[in-house]
Order: C-alpha cells, then structure tokens, then sequence
C-alpha cells in the first residue's frame, strides 16, 4: 500500500465531484427539497392508509363496527408496551383494547384524531371505549421519515458514486490507463470508497444540520452515535456498490443493478412506512439490506435515545455486511 | 544495440481466435520501433502484451533480458489511442496526479515545455482540442521519465497540421535517447519517425527491418502516376505493370525511360506526368493485400 498513491487518487476523485457543481446541487438539494416537501404535507393532513394495533386474540374484538372499517388494517398486538411505543412513533396510528375498552392514539398524529372520530362516531359522548393518551415522547410523522430519508439519500449517493463512475471510467478507458501505472486497485478502490465516504458523510451532516435549523427534528441520543451509525452505514452501502462496479462494462447495466438494488430497499427498509403488518417474508427480506439497519438504528437514537449498546446489533450487522461486500468486490475487481 | 525489450513466440488466444501466433521481436535500446497492420491484424493486442495489460496465452517477454517485473510498470510510459481523463480536473493536475504514482518524476515546467502544453496547462481537459489533449497524454507518458515509451495510434484524428507537431514532439523525444514503440495506421508516419518496423498480418510478423531496407529488398521499380483521364483505356504496357486506380493509373516499372517512350508512342499526354519511389504504403498494400478489412 502506497500511500502516495492512494492520496493522489482521492484528491482528484473529490475535485472531480466537488467542481461538479450540477451534482453536488442534486446532492444537496434532492433530500432537502424530500424532508420540507414531508414536513409541510404532514402538517394538516394525514396518510390514507391507518394502522391500528389490536391488542389481544383479535376473535374477542367488540361488536363496534369500527373493526369492519375498510381502508384500516388491524395488526394483532402481543406486546402492548412495545405497540404503544409504536404509537408514539407513528409506527401505529391507534391502539386498541377491545375487552377492556381503551385506546390510545398519538395527541400530535393527525391519523390518531380521525380513527378516534371513527371509533367513537360522531357523539364521543355515546362511544362506551375510553380515551386514554399516550405519555411518552410524542413526535411529528416528519422526525419520524426524517432519518429514513437521510439514509435513502447516502444510499443513492453511496451506490451510484462509486457503482456508476468506477463503471464510466472502465468503459472510457480511464482504468486501463490507470492499469498501466504502478497504482494497485487495493489503493485506487480505497481511495474510490474514502472520497464517496467523505463526500457523502459531509453532505449528509450538511442537510441534517441545514434541515434541522428550520424544522427542529427530536435528538434523545447522541449526535456521536448518530454519526458513528452513518459512517458505518456508508461504507456498508459504498462496499454494495463496489460489487456491482467490480466487472460491469457498461453504464446501462450498471445503473439497472443499482436500480434493481436501491429501489427494493427504499421501499422495503421502512424509509416511508413502518414494516408493521407486511408480510414476514418481506420483513425478512428488510433484514439482508444495510438501509434497514441504518435507518433502525438511527431512529433508536434520536426517537428513543438508545446508546451504542442499544443498536450494537444493527452496527455488527453492517460491520459484517461491509466486510463481506468489500472482500467480494476486491476479489471480482478487474481493471478492464 | 542492445536489445531493449524482446518477445520469443508470443501467442495470444481471445475464445477460440488466435489474435497473435507466434510474434518473435526485438527492440533495440534507443529505437522507434512500428508496428503495422491493418485491422485485426494483432497489433493492439501484442502491444499490449508488450506493455503488461494483457497476459500472453504462452510465450515470453524480456525487458533488459529478464521477465517482465514490478519495475516493469515504473520504466514505461504509454499513450494508449483512447483515453478519457476525468471530468473538471486541469492538465496540470492530471500530470500531478500522475506524478504521484512514480518514485521519480519529470517537473512538470520541463513537461510543459517539451510538450508544448502551456497555453492550457491549467484548463479543464474536457475543453480541450483534440492535439491539445494528445499532447496533454503525452505529457502524462513522460511524466516518469520513461525508458520506454508506447505510442498508440498517437496521431489517429489530428489535422495535417497537428500530426506534423506531433511528429515534431516524438522526434523530441528520439533525441533524448528513449525507446519508442508507435503503432500507426499512416505510413507516411512509420516512414517519419520509425528507426525499424515490424508489419503484422493474421496474428503474425510477416515483414520487419527499417523502412529503407524494407523498400530496397521488395522493390526495384518506381512508380509512374497519370490521370484515368490522361490514359482512359490502359492496356498491357510492354514489361511494365499497370494498376488502375479509382482516378489515376500507375505504371511500376524497373526502367522509366523505356516506359516514357513507350507512352509517347500511344499519343498518352505527360503533361500531368508524376514519377516516385516505392513507399511503405506501397510494401504494407503489397503484403497485406488491397482487400477491405473490417
């Protein structure tokens, strides 16, 4: 390892992106332009879709019809402490105790208010169900998407920067250049991955910091941690797009697999909704993509201000998975 | 001289085609060495072997008589035909970034000099002209002082005017006393600027020496050149070989005065009369044969 080498690389791949300045906008702009777009549609009206938590066998549910409303998926709650939880943090918009006749609904979740409308029918008075609330930490559904949005936006950033460039430079005849040197690909695809690290890690602390100065997101956590939780995440993610530019020649396919990559996890990882209620084996499924132990742990951390002992899981995971992606994309690696 | 870089039956196999079949060559110390071919010939991909790119199939090559080694890559410059460098970075910080990978290195003033690059040394090198970006990777070449030094196709898409800078450039380079390997598709390039030229046809060399020995040992005719329009009906000329071109026709004959009077008897006009020696275009066409290649 040259070290010399590995710099010289680095410095030009940073001016290459940052002298960019229509990417480097993107960068910027696309998930700024995500989070205020959530905060201001969330902020008179809520989602179509209700989730409510059901707690107990769901055959002994009461005769209201409140159960037979369409458009309301019930979700049979074993552990009502857990799914309370889940009401603070918009993962559940109502919990329901048929046999003892409460629920509980989030007082700042604008779904919350339209399912007790609904429970309780027009007269709130007549309703026999008593309204109970929740005490905890109640949140906005923005602090809630905020964190999924974040980590959506390093993942493209983290995929297509190093997946689709190393990928250009093959099929422009940049690497074979570059074969032709004593640069080893240990060095250059270090370099690749510490600049995309770098690049992505600072315009991630950049919208964070810009958004949170107007909109105020909840941090129960650390900041450290949270930071840890994303350096970590962005070399799982860069070391997935390392796989797919190890071999690919050209730009089309490339950009179809990391496509075929990062829109399974957008949707599957929990960015825009809780996987509450999916079918398991899609739950299961979350489970193999690093965004969804991202964006877990990094909720836990400014929602539920969990410590680094609280998301060691999701960080040995993504320790794991960016060792392994890494060792499999150094090994597919060619020049050409 | 002593040889600088030598292949003894290099073969190289791409899926069951035989690009290269048994090329044996010596490139002394000091040297422009051409290799020609037409299209798929082989001559990229035994360059390529030459420069370490690619691995031969079996066979051997000898830099300084021993194998190539890690010092291989640190002696050598290459300038391949096509190259793209990266986006929004100058000529300036390329050659530094180059620079970096090498123990030893050329300032990059001396590198600008020799290579004509200060007009644009600190623009981007997407806005470059096409001899400015030629010169800009052939700076990049130089950029570790090379022994050894591939030219691919340097000139392929330059201007006259261009080319002959170029050519300028490279004998530049010769007076330095480096080694230079040049592939080229313009003869009149390989006559230039080649010291000895190897020509490849169907993965092998069927020709190798320096132009003039090459010439004098497949040619003792020269060749004289009238307009179709001049001489529309050529027929048989005596002893002289006649070739009709799209526009012109071309007599190849050992004895020039004999075929003057001979054209002078059939009333043919010399007004327009060109006479030349044989070129390593002539020999290249005569070996390889005037079919189209793809």
């Amino acid at each position: 390892m040259n070290w010399r080498r590995f710099w010289a690389v680095f410095i030009c791949r940073n001016r290459e992106f940052l002298r960019d300045r229509s990417t480097l906008t993107w960068n910027l702009l696309f998930p700024v332009s995500l989070i205020v777009g959530f905060a201001f549609a969330f902020s008179g009206s809520g989602p179509d879709l209700y989730k409510v938590g059901v707690i107990g066998d769901a055959s002994a549910r009461s005769d209201s019809t409140f159960f037979a409303t369409r458009y309301i998926q019930f979700i049979p709650v074993v552990d009502p402490v857990a799914a309370l939880t889940k009401v603070e943090r918009h993962q559940l918009d109502m919990l329901v105790d048929p046999i003892g006749q409460r629920y509980w609904i989030n007082e700042e979740a604008p779904a919350g208010y339209v399912l007790e409308r609904l429970l309780r029918g027009a007269d709130v008075a007549d309703s026999p169900f008593n309204k109970q609330t929740v005490t905890g930490r109640a949140i906005r559904h923005v602090d809630w998407v905020m964190p999924g949005i974040l980590a959506m936006n390093m993942m493209f950033s983290c995929l297509f920067g190093v997946g689709y460039v190393i990928v250009r430079y093959r099929k422009n005849g940049m690497l074979k250049r570059l074969k032709a040197t004593p640069l080893t690909p240990l060095e250059f695809l270090l370099a690749q991955v510490t600049s995309r690290l770098w690049l992505t890690l600072t315009t991630t602390v950049g919208v964070f910091a810009g958004t949170n100065h107007f909109i105020g997101f909840p941090m129960h956590g650390s900041y450290l941690d949270l930071f840890l939780v994303c350096v970590i995440g962005a070399i799982s993610l860069i070391s997935l797009g390392l796989i797919v530019a190890a071999r690919t020649t050209s730009e089309e396919l490339a950009a179809g697999l990391l496509n075929f990559l990062s829109w399974p996890m957008t949707f599957l990882s929990g960015v825009w909704f809780s996987l509450e209620g999916v079918h398991p084996f899609l739950q299961q499924c979350a489970q193999l993509a690093p965004l969804t132990h991202i964006i877990s742990a990094a909720r836990a951390i400014m929602l539920d201000g969990a410590g680094l002992g609280d998301v060691s899981g999701q960080l040995l995971t993504l320790t794991a998975m960016s060792l392994g992606f890494m060792a499999v994309g150094a090994w597919l690696f060619r020049w050409e | 001289m002593t040889a600088l870089l030598e292949t003894h039956g290099l073969v190289k196999h791409f899926r069951g085609v035989q690009a290269v079949d048994g090329v044996d060559l010596t490139i002394p110390a000091g040297c422009c060495f051409g290799l020609l071919g037409p299209n798929g010939a082989g001559k990229t991909t035994t360059v390529e072997m030459l420069e370490g790119i690619q691995e031969p199939s079996s066979g051997e090559i000898r830099y300084r008589d021993k194998p190539l080694g890690p010092r291989f890559r640190q002696d050598i410059g290459i300038m391949f035909q096509s190259t793209a460098l990266q986006d929004h970075i100058t000529g300036r910080e390329n050659l530094q970034m180059f620079g970096r990978f090498y123990p030893r290195t050329l300032p990059i003033a001396e590198l600008a000099e020799t290579c004509a690059l200060d007009e644009f040394l600190d623009r981007d090198a997407r806005k470059l002209s096409g001899g400015q970006r030629q010169r800009l990777l052939l700076a990049i070449a130089l950029v570790n002082d090379p022994e050894l030094l591939f030219l691919d196709e340097p000139t392929t898409g330059l201007d006259p005017q261009a080319r002959r800078n170029f050519w300028e450039l490279i004998h530049r380079i010769k007076t330095q006393g480096k080694t230079v390997v040049l592939t080229t598709h313009y003869m009149e390039e390989a006559y230039h600027l080649c010291d000895e030229v190897a020509i490849m046809d169907h993965g092998r060399i069927i020709a190798q020496g320096s132009p003039r020995e090459l010439l004098a040992a497949h040619f003792d005719d020269v060749v004289l050149q009238l307009p179709l329009a001049d001489f529309p009906n050529p027929t048989p000329l005596d002893a002289h070989t006649i070739i009709q071109g799209h526009d012109t026709v071309e007599i190849l004959t050992c004895d020039v005065n004999s075929a003057i009077q001979t054209l002078m008897a059939r009333n043919i006009s010399l007004a327009r009369l060109q006479i030349r020696p044989r070129t390593l275009e002539d020999l290249f066409l005569e070996l390889t044969g005037r079919e189209l290649r793809s």
